[in-house]
């Protein structure tokens, strides 16, 4: 090789070292790759070389063509990779800025429906249905079939709401409890039934304890053989469960509700020395329910003959056993929608209670 | 009802202790509500003043050197005026707890003396309200010893709560005998002396409604003195909340608690000739002994005399012939009364009264005649004088009720496995007498039973008696392996529709059925027939027909808070008549503030959240029917909706114009007003149940998939129309062009300005074309494109921008 190539191909290199963008190791390309570059104006002399000289120029040249193509390219690489870090550098964000609130963790499910639904699929798990029925009812369904003589004292404790009396004398009223369903039911049901009724019960009664709306847990059992028995088993079972303790200790007791008979009321077993209550251990008792066998007069007024069917029933305040399982101290805060309540009390759309996953999370 | 331990043990012999009788009470369904053990009264000890000298810096205090009967006397600085040397009193010492003054003493200064403790008053001891001075005790009552063990006050009161159906239970006697059947203890009968007197009765007694009173008991006693009664029935009546009186007074409420059976008395010299049962007449007057005066009805009834009416029958005395310390004859009752009536009188009335509260259960009728020779006796023992023989007028009912017994329904309704001997054991020990015991055994009730009408009550008593913790829990028998689907689609929407809006960032509320009748008539309602007769408050007065008052005002509230930003749901029941089928069940919210569907609301950094809109409303709206499993683009949406939205910013979503299923937008600025909120507010209202019922098939199969592996070509195109034109009917036009190729239209620009002219608008929106055979040429493409063109310009009148 001459010294002339020699010295064209030094500067041609040294060019490429110095480049410090592609823009300028592009113009070096075309400046020496391109049409009219100086490498190329050389190899367009070749032709008017003789043999011999082209014998040697021509894999000179060539030579030299693909060492500096192979020289851009590397340097190319070198200075596309050297960009891309400095731009990444210069893209550089605070990953720590908060991200804006997102509504699916902001929505809550009031604790009256989250503990439904836990009642349900404990219930379901025992082959129980949901009824369901009006809650402006007549005086026959939420009194008289059910047992309730006219002027009984027993009606008067119900501190009823009535509306105002019609035309033709009829008055009716808001169902003081969720007993009314069970007439509606066995009125439209051949045995036998399993049902258990959730739903709003009023009365006219407002304190510390008190709201004038209220929910309540009613259970039906109607079949042919159905005894206390069963029905202590039934909310053993229900209380050890909904509880989500190892064992309940339960405490029946003889009692008097109008519709059954016999009547009893339950006691659960509870530890009140702390600063919250524990089920199933301690030296207190808790009344948490009432309930006995479905008075004869009651199967009568619903078609059924008591010589044939049997059966038992329970009322349970929804709200009461949400508090005792939850610990939320004021019953009226349940109905006073306050966001900061229901966000801290109420549970997250996705906590769904199942056996088998859980009744609570 | 209250009552003593020793008071009981007057009519039960037993050892059983306080504990032991407490849980046979609550097992046998006499619930103990409260024990009072009397140990507050424990601490106080029986002292002697010593010496009393002048306060140095007070005229009204003296100070008291005391023996308290162990150590050195105490010093203690004292206010009564009855403290003196020689005094033999009660002192509370630093640590003990005062009841009537409801504080716990401690050493103390009083005018710069030290002062270590306090001699007691009897109120300061809740045993009277005297407080004249302190307690000054005979001279030989021991130092040292406990004051309550001195005064009878350590008998511990118990209470329980006696259900309607156990008046027999409302007598210290009745509880003893539950209490022997259980097998604590032996029942000591009541002993009743006959009247022997031969001297009768100079008052006559008509009745004139025996239904109301089936029989009435009279006996005079003459030349009584009324004192006070006997310190023992004083004490037994304070224990259990009641004031002694005098000792006639006494005796009847003493009477009434002990046997359950109420009484009274009339001063005979205030009473005018004879006494009739009668009704009242309409707007006669009474004067009962509460110095209340009283309107009568005339279903109302009275014992009245040539005077007028002078005892509210069965309910309460009247002022004008009660006795008093003057008294020298009492004519004394005991009479039967219609439960019922006696209850409805009451009601009335507004009386409650320990002689109604027992009538209206059902006193025992044989105790009627006994009653009144005890009640005489105890006149005599207490107050001397002589007796007449008692009138009964009317005649008492025997008791007469034998029921059928057919032993196996114990079994059958409880679980209970016991013999025949054990089930007439415990019967008998109730008082019932088995008359017969064939196959069916025939049972009779006692008097004091009118609970007893059944079968299955008698169960009771066997299931009671026997124990029902003795009864061992049996498994309810499954109905099959595996559990069915129990919920009904109505719940099943109910419960997607909560947790779908939950997952929608809203906060589920629960709020009370009613709200006030300017509400109710804003919000679509205030039917005549929903308006309750007895609100608990004037605004919670009318059932709800709609959920989004109550949510306003708790947005309002919220905000008031200083929490602005809420969004809030609901799915509960609405009322549009008082018929069942009135009762709908809605889903039901409200967003104000930043509460949109998109973030949470409020300020960030990367851009604050916008202020809700009715097309959050419109989203959630939408968001409620897919959660209910129905194909939102099902629903036909028209503008417009009930009077509580803004009228241009409501939407109806509808299944034809009969079957509305809900409707969203803003609330109308009036309706806000009614509500006191401030809004702006966006709202939605879904009727659950109105939601078409999806057809049940066969099998669970999804409609095969269609996909083309043709990439779709997209388009955008740009119209001039006039202002009004629903965007609805731009994208049905586009969409309609060719149903098969156009998978996709969405607008994407909406524009309004100077340069359209007035009454235009711009809108812009993006077709997406599929292939589903070849892909599609030019002219292909052009063809589809000139098809939207033509449907879109002759459905809108507009036309495409150039």
């Amino acid at each position: 090789m001459s010294d002339d190539l020699k010295q064209f191909e030094a500067e041609i290199l040294a060019n490429i070292e110095a480049a410090t963008d592609e823009v300028a190791l592009e113009a070096i390309r075309v400046g020496v790759l391109g049409k009219k570059g100086t490498l190329s104006e050389r190899m367009k002399t070749l032709g008017k070389m003789t043999p011999e000289e082209r014998q040697v120029m021509g894999p000179a040249l060539n030579g030299l063509k693909q060492k500096i193509s192979d020289e851009i390219s590397t340097k190319s690489k070198l200075l596309s990779s050297a960009a891309l870090e400095a731009r990444l550098k210069s893209e550089k964000v605070d990953v720590t800025l908060p991200t804006q609130a997102t509504p699916e963790n902001a929505g809550r499910v009031h604790p009256i429906s989250q503990v439904i639904d836990e009642v349900t699929a404990i219930f379901a798990d025992m082959g129980f249905a949901i009824a369901e029925g009006p809650e402006v009812e007549t005086d026959y369904y939420n009194f008289t079939a059910l047992n309730f003589p006219e002027g009984h004292p027993a009606r008067e404790m119900h501190d009823t709401f009535f509306f105002n009396e019609k035309e033709d004398g009829e008055r009716k009223l808001l169902r003081t409890h969720t007993s009314p369903v069970q007439i509606h039911t066995m009125e439209n049901q051949e045995p036998p039934i399993r049902i258990i009724i959730p739903g709003k019960t009023y009365r006219c009664d407002s304190d510390a304890t008190h709201t004038p709306m209220f929910h309540q847990l009613e259970g039906l059992v109607v079949d042919k053989a159905a005894n206390i028995a069963n029905l202590k088993w039934v909310l053993e079972e229900f209380c050890k469960n909904f509880f989500e303790v190892p064992h309940m200790n339960m405490r029946f007791r003889p009692s008097f509700f109008p519709f059954t008979e016999p009547s009893l009321e339950v006691d659960i077993q509870c530890d009140r020395s702390g600063n919250e209550v524990k089920f199933g251990e301690g030296n207190d008792w808790m009344e948490i329910l009432g309930c006995g066998m479905v008075h004869p007069n009651v199967l009568r007024s619903s078609g059924l003959d008591p010589e044939v069917y049997q059966g038992f029933a329970w009322g349970i305040g929804i709200d009461r056993i949400a508090m005792l399982k939850y610990g939320m101290p004021d019953l009226r805060a349940f109905f006073d929608a306050d966001s900061r309540w229901l966000s801290h009390y109420g549970f997250r759309p996705l906590d769904i209670p199942t056996l088998f996953a859980g009744i609570s999370q | 009802m209250k009552f003593t331990l020793g008071w009981l043990k007057e009519h039960l012999e037993t050892d059983a202790t306080l504990d032991e009788i407490v849980e046979a009470l609550t097992m046998i369904g006499l619930e103990v509500e409260e024990i009072d053990d009397r140990s507050d009264f424990n601490a106080f000890k029986i002292a002697k003043v010593l010496s009393a000298k002048q306060h140095p810096d007070a005229d009204r205090l003296q100070v008291l050197s005391v023996d308290t009967g162990e150590g050195e006397p105490q010093q203690v600085v004292c206010g009564a005026p009855n403290a003196r040397e020689g005094l033999v009193g009660v002192l509370g010492k630093p640590g003990d707890y005062v009841p009537g003054l409801d504080i716990t003493l401690s050493v103390g200064k009083i005018r710069g003396v030290e002062s270590f403790g306090m001699m007691c008053s009897e109120r300061e001891l809740n045993m009277s309200d005297e407080h004249d001075g302190i307690i000054d005790l005979p001279q030989d009552a021991p130092i040292g010893t406990s004051f309550a063990d001195y005064a009878g006050l350590s008998d511990p009161i118990i209470e329980i709560g006696i259900t309607p159906n156990r008046p027999d239970a409302l007598g210290v006697a009745g509880i003893a005998r539950d209490l022997a059947a259980y097998g604590i203890g032996k029942v000591k009968p009541v002993e009743i002396k006959p009247i022997s007197s031969s001297d009768s009765c100079p008052v006559d007694v008509k009745i004139e409604d025996d239904e109301f009173c089936p029989a009435f008991g009279l006996s005079l006693v003459r030349g009584v003195k009324n004192g006070a009664s006997p310190k023992w029935m004083q004490q037994r009546l304070r224990a259990i909340g009641l004031r002694p009186i005098s000792a006639l007074v006494d005796i009847t409420n003493y009477v009434t608690f002990d046997l359950g059976r109420p009484l009274h008395v009339f001063d005979a010299d205030k009473v005018k000739g004879n006494l009739k049962i009668r009704r009242a007449e309409n707007g006669e007057t009474f004067l009962g002994l509460d110095d209340k005066e009283y309107t009568l009805k005339s279903d109302h009834y009275v014992i009245a005399d040539d005077n007028g009416a002078e005892s509210l029958a069965g309910i309460m005395g009247g002022a004008a012939s009660g006795v008093d310390e003057s008294t020298t004859n009492v004519l004394v009752e005991s009479a039967l009364w219609e439960p019922l009536k006696i209850a409805r009188t009451g009601r009335d009335l507004g009386i409650i009264t320990d002689a109604r509260y027992r009538f209206e259960r059902g006193v025992d009728p044989a105790m009627m005649v006994d009653g009144l020779h005890h009640a005489v006796a105890l006149v005599k023992e207490l107050c001397g004088g002589s007796e007449t023989a008692p009138i009964i007028s009317g005649k008492v009912p025997e008791p007469s009720l034998v029921l059928d017994f057919p032993t196996s329904e114990v079994n059958r309704l409880t679980g209970i496995s016991v013999n025949d001997d054990a089930i007439e054991n415990i019967l008998t020990r109730l008082g019932f007498e088995i008359e017969s015991k064939s196959k069916n055994w025939k049972v009779k009730v006692p008097s004091w039973r009118p609970d007893v009408f059944g079968k299955a009550d008698l169960v009771e008593e066997v299931m009671r008696i026997h124990g029902v913790n003795n009864i061992e829990p049996q498994p309810l028998p499954a109905l099959s392996a595996i559990g069915s689907k129990i919920l009904t689609t109505s719940q099943i929407r109910a419960r997607n529709a909560r947790r779908g809006l939950a997952s929608r960032g809203m906060l589920e509320a629960v709020t009370y059925s009613f709200i006030s009748k300017e509400q109710a008539e804003c919000f679509g309602g205030g039917d005549k027939s929903l308006a309750l007769a007895n609100p608990i408050a004037a605004d919670l007065s009318d059932m709800r027909p709609s959920l989004l008052p109550n949510l306003i005002a708790a947005s309002q509230r919220n905000s008031d808070r200083g929490f602005n930003d809420v969004a809030m749901f609901e799915v509960a029941h609405v009322y549009l008549s008082d018929n069942p089928d009135d009762q709908h069940r809605v889903a039901g919210g409200i967003r104000r503030g930043t509460a949109g569907t998109v973030t949470g609301g409020g300020r960030a950094w990367q851009g604050n959240a916008a202020k809700v809109s009715v097309f959050d409303a419109k989203a959630d709206a939408l968001a409620v029917l897919e959660a209910c499993g129905m194909d939102a683009s099902n629903a036909q949406l028209v503008a417009g909706g009930p009077s509580w939205y803004h009228p241009g910013r409501v939407g109806t979503l509808q299944l034809g114009p009969k079957l509305i299923l809900g409707y969203f937008g803003e609330l109308h600025p009036h309706a806000l007003e009614v509500m006191d909120s401030a809004g702006p507010v966006v709202g939605f209202e879904i009727y659950l149940d109105r939601l078409p019922v999806k057809k049940a098939k066969a099998t669970k199969t999804k409609p095969p998939l269609e996909i083309s592996n043709l990439q779709a070509v997209r388009r955008d195109f740009a119209f001039v129309m006039d202002s009004d034109v629903e965007a609805a009917k731009i994208l049905r036009a586009a969409n309609g062009a060719d149903k098969k190729a156009i998978v996709g239209v969405n607008i994407f620009d909406i524009f309004e300005g100077e340069s359209l002219g007035e009454g235009k608008k711009s809108v812009a929106f993006e077709v997406t074309i599929q292939p589903w055979e070849k892909t599609l040429t030019d002219e292909e493409i052009e063809a589809i494109s000139s098809k939207i063109i033509a449907a879109v310009e002759k459905t809108t009148g507009g036309q495409l921008r150039g």
